[in-house]
């Protein structure tokens, strides 16, 4: 066999096993983003996927009960009603009138079950430089 | 004194515009006069950032609270300390301190060759004055950090007004690393400019042979080195500060962090086929543009947002300027490759598959497949919304699923490269190279394997790095028993001795040993644990061996915060170990609270706990305790991989002892019996 070939081979290889790996990570973990206004609009298979939704927490909303928090998301004039089943603890810029990313799933009652919630402070500030680490539960300051 | 860094700021990107046009001007006359006056700008440009970035430190010191900047990222009660780190705490600030570390750099460059290498030189320095014109442009007209805060006045002009106090740092920055990773970090993305100015130039000037590499390449492991140690402060920030157990996320900025050190990495060994070989010279010349653009990626990444943000948080315009700034850099690269690509020829083709060659060739290829993999998925919401309506995100499988594959095997290609003979390997030596390290490494499996680990990637892993460590431990040993048997020194020294001898290969293979560490590390995290309890003093909580007694609470008020601390005792088979205090602040000036991780830590495993705050059912306390094996190995593998490097940067020390007096030829041609055996003076190692 060619030299080239062989390096062919063996390069095609590598590229085709990493891209299937890739697929199937993709599969495990796609998140579709949407708004509020955009949630009430899916339909079918849709409202099966993994989703993420950006919010305003309304003040006054936020209740915390045994093994979840409720509280309900406010953005373009609708409401979102969210239950927090996650075990990390919410991050410490989770307050009222905070923004908030949460990541879960739609339940049939079209109120949101949260595995992960993310947020940040009304307060202005910026975000960190460099390679300031977000990781799910305390991604406060970055956005 | 915001006036005066304003106005430096100006004239330093007038003197870049000077050493740009001016430099292009000396090229095409080849006027010497002309040629001395740009890099004489060049180095004023590169004073005058320093001038503008002492003046901001000067504003932060001196709670200058007219300046917008520094009001919104320092206070009076700011500890001295992190003052400093609040100069690139934010947008402005940064972008001036990433200009700040590239004149570092220019004007060493600038300095260190002035009489050097005059034909490449000004080719050089109009790149270097190209980047730093950016930045400028960014310092001056788009996020200045000198902006003072004004009103309209009475007659409706604008009046400058001075606050009380500024707004504080953000609690999660006010801790040790973030003072020493954001400029680790950012010496790395600027670093590589260097390697990319002296690619691009030798590219322009059509320079002659592999100098570029040969000057390159201490610039080149300098800023591998910071990016390096950016990269581990920033997971090992991650792991003390946010108080979720781990040190890696993927996040956006993570990940962006990771990007350039994984072509910067690949750009490395590949330089060795050009030095060695003549080949891969296209490729390391895009391996080197890649990096470069990956660095402002980085940096676009980490200051717009662009991919963490979503519909909901506000977006910033910088993005715009750094995907500009990407798009006329990839041009520019475009059109000088397609102009010069037959200054590129190869000189030599690959022989075999068992080789030198091929290995740093599949080192590349995984590097680069890993860089991908990483790139498409940090960059997956972005694309997804062009190619559909839908923003879509992907989380750590998918990261996981391809870059644990590619590491394990990096891992392997680390033990086996170093040792494959260029051109063409026999059976011969792979049996006496391989013989041992295999027989080790499958002992060793066969041992974790006995002692529980049944984690599949883990296993391989732990086996790899016992493989990895045997190859280059005989690599020392035998190089060490050569110089032994001539010097009479104990095997010890000899190593060091050989070390200094070449210090390019074996600070290499110091450097590899690091990562080795690190591996190990990695491969704990397959038995993680960790558990929560709501706790009141008196109360136990049990995790591993370990049993965690709650004493009490105890508070203070420092200067710029309260701090509620647990009292916790550690007990170890039934014998107190120690105390620990996992500690939540309360910051007055901004409102927010912060956690304080207390972490015992040992080679077996750190004993992690956060006081993750009160049930607000029972109104009790939480302790969310993890244990996490082989965690510190992580963080030593980083001091080793430092160590390596900077073993590399040494300059060769004369192997007086073997060949004094023996003159250039007779050594490589007729080699005594005893120097061919482990051959540290003629077989072309990791150099």
């Amino acid at each position: 066999m060619q030299r080239r070939t062989k390096f062919g081979i063996g390069i095609g290889i590598i590229v085709v096993s990493m891209g299937f790996l890739a697929w199937l990570g993709y599969g495990e973990s796609k998140t579709y983003y949407h708004t509020i206004a955009e949630l009430q609009t899916l339909h079918g298979t849709a409202r099966a996927h993994r989703l993420r939704v950006g919010g305003t927490v309304e003040p006054g909303t936020i209740k915390r009960l045994s093994g979840r928090v409720n509280f309900v998301l406010a953005g373009e004039g609708k409401l979102l009603p969210v239950s927090y089943v996650g075990s990390e603890p919410l991050p410490d810029t989770f307050v009222d009138k905070s923004q908030a990313l949460v990541e879960g799933s739609l339940g049939n009652d079209g109120s949101f079950v949260a595995e992960h919630v993310q947020a940040k402070c009304a307060s202005k500030y910026e975000a960190a430089p460099g390679g300031d680490r977000k990781p799910d539960s305390a991604k406060a300051s970055t956005m | 004194m915001d006036v005066f860094g304003s106005f430096a700021l100006l004239l330093a990107f007038l003197c870049a515009g000077y050493a740009f046009v001016g430099g292009i001007a000396a090229i095409r006359t080849r006027h010497p006069l002309l040629v001395k006056s740009a890099r004489q700008a060049g180095i004023a440009a590169c004073g005058l950032i320093f001038l503008a970035t002492g003046s901001l430190v000067y504003l932060f010191f001196s709670d200058s609270y007219w300046v917008s900047y520094v009001v919104s990222h320092s206070n009076r009660d700011l500890a001295t300390f992190y003052k400093i780190a609040a100069l690139w705490s934010g947008q402005e600030g940064s972008l001036l301190f990433w200009s700040f570390l590239l004149a570092i750099y220019v004007i060493s460059v600038l300095l260190v060759y002035r009489n050097k290498n005059g034909e490449l030189m000004p080719y050089v320095g109009v790149v270097l004055a190209g980047v730093q014109i950016f930045f400028l442009t960014l310092n001056n007209f788009v996020a200045n950090p000198f902006k003072v805060l004004a009103s309209p006045g009475a007659n409706g002009a604008l009046e400058i007004f001075t606050r009380a106090d500024g707004n504080g740092l953000t609690p999660l920055l006010q801790y040790p690393e973030m003072v020493i990773h954001p400029p680790n970090l950012y010496s790395g993305y600027t670093g590589f400019t260097i390697p990319f100015a002296f690619a691009l130039g030798a590219l322009l000037a059509r320079y002659p042979g592999e100098k570029w590499i040969h000057l390159t390449r201490k610039w080149t492991m300098i800023a591998w080195c910071f990016q390096t140690m950016g990269i581990l402060l920033g997971a090992h920030w991650a792991y003390a500060v946010l108080g979720w157990g781990g040190y890696w996320g993927w996040d956006p900025v993570e990940n962006a962090s990771l990007l350039p050190w994984l072509t910067g990495t690949a750009f490395l060994h590949s330089v060795m086929m050009q030095e060695k070989r003549g080949m891969m010279k296209v490729w390391n010349v895009w391996l080197v543009f890649t990096t470069f653009m990956l660095c402002i990626l980085g940096t676009l990444l980490t200051r717009s947002g662009v991919v963490s943000s979503v519909h909901a948080f506000a977006q910033s315009s910088i993005g715009n300027y750094f995907v500009g700034f990407l798009l006329l850099v990839f041009a520019v690269c475009l059109v000088a490759y397609v102009k010069n690509r037959d200054y590129l020829k190869s000189e030599n083709q690959l022989d075999s598959m068992v080789s030198r060659e091929s290995s740093f060739l599949f080192n590349n290829l995984i590097l680069l497949v890993s860089c991908i993999a990483v790139l498409s998925g940090t960059l997956f919401p972005v694309f997804s919304e062009w190619f559909s309506s839908s923003r879509i995100s992907v989380g750590a499988p998918f990261f996981n699923k391809v870059n644990i594959p590619i590491g394990l095997i990096l891992l392997f290609l680390t033990g086996v490269g170093p040792l494959l003979a260029w051109r063409k390997t026999s059976t011969d030596s792979l049996k006496r190279n391989f013989g041992w390290p295999v027989v080790v490494a499958l002992i060793a499996g066969v041992v974790v394997f006995v002692l529980g680990v049944r984690e599949f990637f883990s296993l391989v892993c732990l086996t790899l790095c016992v493989f990895v460590t045997s190859t280059i431990g005989m690599e020392f040993f035998r190089g060490a028993r050569v110089i032994r048997s001539r010097s009479g020194a104990s095997l010890l020294a000899s190593a060091v001795d050989l070390t200094m001898r070449n210090t390019r290969r074996y600070g290499g293979y110091i450097v590899h040993m690091g990562m080795v560490l690190i591996f190990v590390g990695l491969a704990g995290a397959a038995f993680n644990r960790d558990t929560q309890k709501d706790m009141q003093s008196g109360s136990t909580l049990d995790i591993g061996q370990y049993r965690l007694l709650l004493q009490g609470f105890d508070s203070k008020a420092e200067k710029n915060y309260t701090s509620e601390r647990m009292i916790v005792e550690v007990w170890r088979d039934n014998k107190p170990l120690m105390m620990l205090y996992p500690e939540r602040r309360f910051f007055q000036t901004n409102e927010q609270s912060g956690t304080m991780v207390a972490i015992y830590s040992t080679l077996r495993e750190d004993l992690y706990i956060v006081y993750a705050g009160e049930n607000p059912e029972t109104r009790q306390p939480v302790i969310h305790a993890y244990l996490n094996p082989l965690v510190k190995w992580i963080w030593l593998g980083g001091l080793v991989v430092v160590l390596g490097t900077l073993v590399t940067l040494l300059p060769n020390r004369r192997a007086v002892l073997v060949l004094a007096g023996a003159p250039e030829g007779a050594r490589v041609q007729q080699p005594s019996a005893q120097t061919l055996a482990p051959s540290i003076a003629l077989r072309e190692g990791h150099d």
